[in-house]
């Protein structure tokens, strides 16, 4: 019998004839290859989140290697000499050792802290996108509800992690934390002391925060963010509307190879650029902070952004106590208000509010086709009132920082803030909604009339107008076409979007191509003004 | 993939045999993405082969990588060569960090652009469509679905075998109850306990014992150790006084001004506050241990006599007893009764009569 020869052009088609054989994956590949992605720049927000998530997992393993999770008193005997000789933690010693010690750790602590702030904020950015082009409705509720559940076990994660240190800072937080705890009404107390294994702070804390911060958190991150992506997956991303885009097709590229790749190239970017800030920004630079003592803390303790605005809100409240005159007499101090039950009205709200919108709206249908935010003036001024609500609260939590710099009173402050909350939102709604209606009305105005040229004419009766170029073609009676309906997209509003002025030329320093020639030579007005077509409006009144 | 098949039968060509030798490759994708109901609409070459412009990007993409491998060397080099251990002053490893993050997010820049500007700039742009098929399934399959469920429950009879149900919520109750009482029974803890929820380092005072006040290092005060309008903190002079074990005891002791003195000894004589005799001559000690919060309300005002927390900026009147003045504390800080001992040193009177720091429920 003749020996067959080995053939190497042969090998990858029998490799994947055997695989094919095992597990019939051809036809279910050929799908996945062929899935088409719509695109647009606003997509990419919740994707920044996901990179940024790898790049905590990647970072944080490394981290875990070094750091020893213990409130055992040790004296610090490091490289950094201004805290040698200082008892303290070995939770704290170990992230001074990770900082100083350990070969390339401050980069890895630094650009994990960077990507958690990233994630943070790309999930906020994100949900904002989603919020505002109407992309929770029916029947994507269910990944708005794990979205919005993704900010509050992100924020978990990054409370947990910003506590590990041990530092003063941290161990500040972490005191505040425990009399949030403490403020619940009838149960605070033995949760605290469950959660904290005695009185505050306890010897068991960092350890019990360790567990949650790099299994049980990271784990339920994991679920839901898998869940996330594969309903992305199951119900098709949604698309803006577009010539060819209807509720019932999804138009866009292929999934490889040329959408992958921007992906991967989008992902190495993304953790580039979480390498710089980790390399050249100094963040949480624990040395300076010192051990957790809890008598020392200095002023402009502030935590990190995303939990600024509870912060903000715990300054803000004033000092209204309830006493509950039974027994002994009870208390519901006045920190449970704006730490357990403001989240829990936040977190309630951003749950309902895809159900809350269609039960108003009576709206039951699958909506696929994005919205833009002036067409729903009620959503956008809603949505603009809470990001002046968070804002608020947001530079609220920093008021000591600004009433330092600015040299304003503390006290002002506060109040300012107190009052902005209660102002601040209603003004962003009425301000939100006449700017949406103001959008719309130019739309209309544009889709009816046509473009300014900024081409000013004069008349032989004097009068000046400005020459419009319209949209359609002229009937030839008053240089008016057929009024165009407006179909949810952007409305040309430049005559270079119309391609006035020609392609752009390419290339960086010098033309690659010789430039095409543009269709209006140079000197002439862009657009030929005929004379039935100088005026909008009424054509009677011409000449 | 009754769907899938009346769409191609409503799009009327026939599957295309991909056996076809005069097909081209791109035909093949063409009918493979058509049978995943997906029409290529548009599909435009960025670059034509061979052409100046394809070369030019060719080039970039191809120098985005190698700066990469540059990088990437140049990150090796530092993180092996370069000074990293810490030094005082100003040392070249106060630039280790900065190196590697540079080096390192070229490094992935340049790929991650290279990345970009291949897909972007060589390969072909297109538009595909693509149905959605987000229809819900079709009441016949709504319906079998439901009831092969509603089969399922009548062959299990627990309608008609009531006692199997009954009983199995009986079993399993007890179950769900053993999986949580490990849970809460290990991690549950009396706040309770010894009462220290109301006691502080300082309760050996209360027992009788003396129990100095001393400073961070463990010192003890005397009363010309704090000038004039100065204040000090300080904590039990007991084992592990000075620590986090008692985080609770942290008193800031302060040595008033005459006025001020006697404005604060009156204010302790109400008869609503009762803490006549808590001062010791001009020095007043409160808890230091903000009651909103928890943290050290540590900034005290000299010459309005108020302590600001810096947490969240409660504000609480010294002389009046500590009352909160401004912001969200609502509850004066706890005031330590002291004396002098025989050896001229500050000494607890007793404990703090009140509960020491954040409010909680039971608090009475």
């Amino acid at each position: 019998m003749k020996r067959r020869k080995f053939d190497p052009a042969a090998l990858p088609a029998k490799t994947a004839g055997a695989v094919d054989d095992r597990f019939q994956v051809a036809t279910p590949l050929r799908k996945l290859l062929n899935k088409v992605f719509p695109d647009h720049w606003s997509f990419l927000l919740g994707e920044i989140a996901l990179f940024s998530f790898v790049v905590l997992l990647l970072t944080g393993v490394f981290l875990t290697f070094f750091y020893e999770p213990a409130m055992t008193e040790v004296v610090y005997d490091g490289s950094y000499a201004p805290l040698r000789g200082t008892p303290m933690s070995a939770a704290y010693a170990s992230s001074l050792d990770l900082s100083f010690d350990v070969r390339g750790g401050l980069i890895m602590r630094q650009m994990h802290h960077w990507a958690a702030l990233l994630f943070m904020a790309a999930i906020v950015v994100h949900m904002l996108r989603v919020f505002f082009t109407g992309a929770f409705r029916k029947p994507r509720e269910t990944n708005w509800i794990i979205g919005s559940l993704l900010f509050w076990v992100g924020f978990l994660a990054g409370f947990t992690g910003y506590s590990l240190p041990d530092d003063g800072l941290s161990g500040t937080g972490l005191r505040i934390a425990s009399a949030i705890m403490l403020s619940i009404p009838v149960i605070g107390s033995w949760v605290t002391s469950s959660v904290f294994g005695g009185e505050f702070p306890g010897t068991i804390i960092i350890s019990r925060f360790f567990i949650a911060h790099v299994l049980l958190i990271p784990g339920l991150l994991v679920a839901l963010i898998s869940v996330h992506l594969g309903l992305v997956f199951k119900q098709k991303h949604t698309q803006w509307p577009g010539p060819g885009r209807t509720n019932e097709n999804v138009v866009g590229e292929r999934m490889f190879p040329r959408y992958a790749l921007k992906q991967g190239g989008f992902f190495m970017v993304v953790f580039g650029v979480i390498a710089l800030m980790g390399g050249l920004f100094q963040i949480n630079p624990i040395w300076y902070f010192g051990p957790y003592e809890a008598w020392v803390v200095s002023a402009a303790s502030q935590p990190d952004w995303y939990v600024m605005f509870l912060d903000g809100s715990t300054r803000l409240m004033p000092a209204w106590a309830i006493s509950i005159p039974i027994g002994e007499g009870y208390v519901i101090p006045p920190l449970f208000w704006p730490t357990v039950v403001l989240p829990g009205i936040l977190v309630m709200i951003s749950l309902f509010y895809p159900f809350l919108e269609a039960r108003h709206l009576k709206d039951r249908k699958h909506h696929n086709l994005l919205q833009r935010p002036r067409d729903t003036p009620a959503r956008t001024a809603a949505g603009a009132m809470a990001v002046g609500f968070f804002l608020v609260l947001t530079l609220s939590g920093a008021n000591d920082v600004i009433a330092d710099k600015f040299h304003i009173s503390l006290n002002a402050m506060t109040w300012a803030g107190r009052i902005g909350l209660l102002v601040v939102p209603p003004l962003a709604y009425y301000l939100t909604y006449r700017l949406c209606l103001g959008l719309q009305q130019h739309d209309r105005e544009v889709l009816a009339h046509g473009v300014e040229t900024g081409i000013i004419k004069r008349l032989p009766d004097g009068r000046f107008m400005e020459v419009h170029q319209p949209l359609t073609p002229t009937d030839g009676h008053d240089g008016h076409g057929p009024a165009l309906d407006y179909v949810g997209w952007v409305v040309p509003k430049k005559m270079n979007r119309l391609g006035a002025l020609g392609p752009a030329i390419r290339g960086f320093f010098y033309p690659i191509e010789k430039p095409a020639e543009a269709p209006v030579s140079p000197g002439h007005p862009p657009v030929e003004a005929r004379p039935e077509r100088e005026e909008i409006g009424s054509g009677e009144s011409r000449r | 993939m009754s769907t899938h098949t009346e769409h191609q039968a409503q799009r009327g060509p026939e599957p295309l045999d991909v056996n076809d030798p005069r097909l081209s490759r791109f035909e093949i994708v063409e009918e493979g993405a058509r049978r995943d109901d997906i029409e290529i609409v548009h599909y435009e070459p960025q670059v034509v082969p061979g052409s100046k412009a394809e070369r030019r990007v060719t080039r970039t993409v191809a120098a985005m990588f190698l700066l990469t491998g540059l990088a990437a060397t140049a990150f090796l080099i530092i993180y092996i060569w370069w000074p990293w251990k810490w030094e005082a002053g100003r040392g070249g490893d106060k630039y280790y960090t900065p190196l590697l993050g540079v080096t390192l997010g070229i490094a992935l820049l340049g790929i991650g652009f290279g990345i970009l500007t291949w897909g972007k700039k060589l390969l072909p742009k297109e538009v595909s469509i693509q149905d959605r098929h987000d229809q819900p399934g079709s009441p016949e399959d709504r319906k079998i679905t439901g009831e092969t469920m509603l089969y399922m429950a009548d062959e299990l009879g627990v309608k008609r075998r009531p006692l199997l149900g009954v009983s199995l919520l009986a079993g399993l109750l007890p179950v769900g109850a053993v999986v949580a009482a490990p849970l809460v029974g290990g991690l549950i803890s009396n706040p309770h306990k010894n009462r220290q929820m109301f006691t502080t380092g300082f309760a050996g005072a209360s027992r009788g014992e003396r129990i100095r006040l001393i400073r961070e290092d463990g010192r003890p005060i005397r009363p010309s150790d704090v000038s004039v309008g100065g204040q000090i903190t300080v904590f039990p002079g007991i084992e592990g006084g000075v620590s986090n074990k008692h985080a609770d005891s942290p008193t800031l002791l302060i040595h008033l001004r005459e006025d001020d003195a006697q404005k604060s000894r009156e204010a302790n004589a109400r008869p609503e506050i009762g803490h006549a005799g808590y001062m010791w001559g001009n020095y007043v000690a409160f808890s230091k241990i903000c009651t909103h919060a928890g943290c050290p309300a540590s900034l005290y005002e000299q010459q309005t006599n108020r302590l600001l927390c810096p947490c969240h900026q409660s504000q609480f009147l010294i002389t009046d007893n500590a009352t909160p003045i401004f912001g969200p504390a609502n509850r004066r800080l706890p005031q330590l009764p002291i004396e002098v001992d025989e050896e001229g040193f500050f000494v607890a009177k007793s404990d703090y009569t009140e509960a020491i720091g954040p409010d909680f429920w039971e608090r009475p």
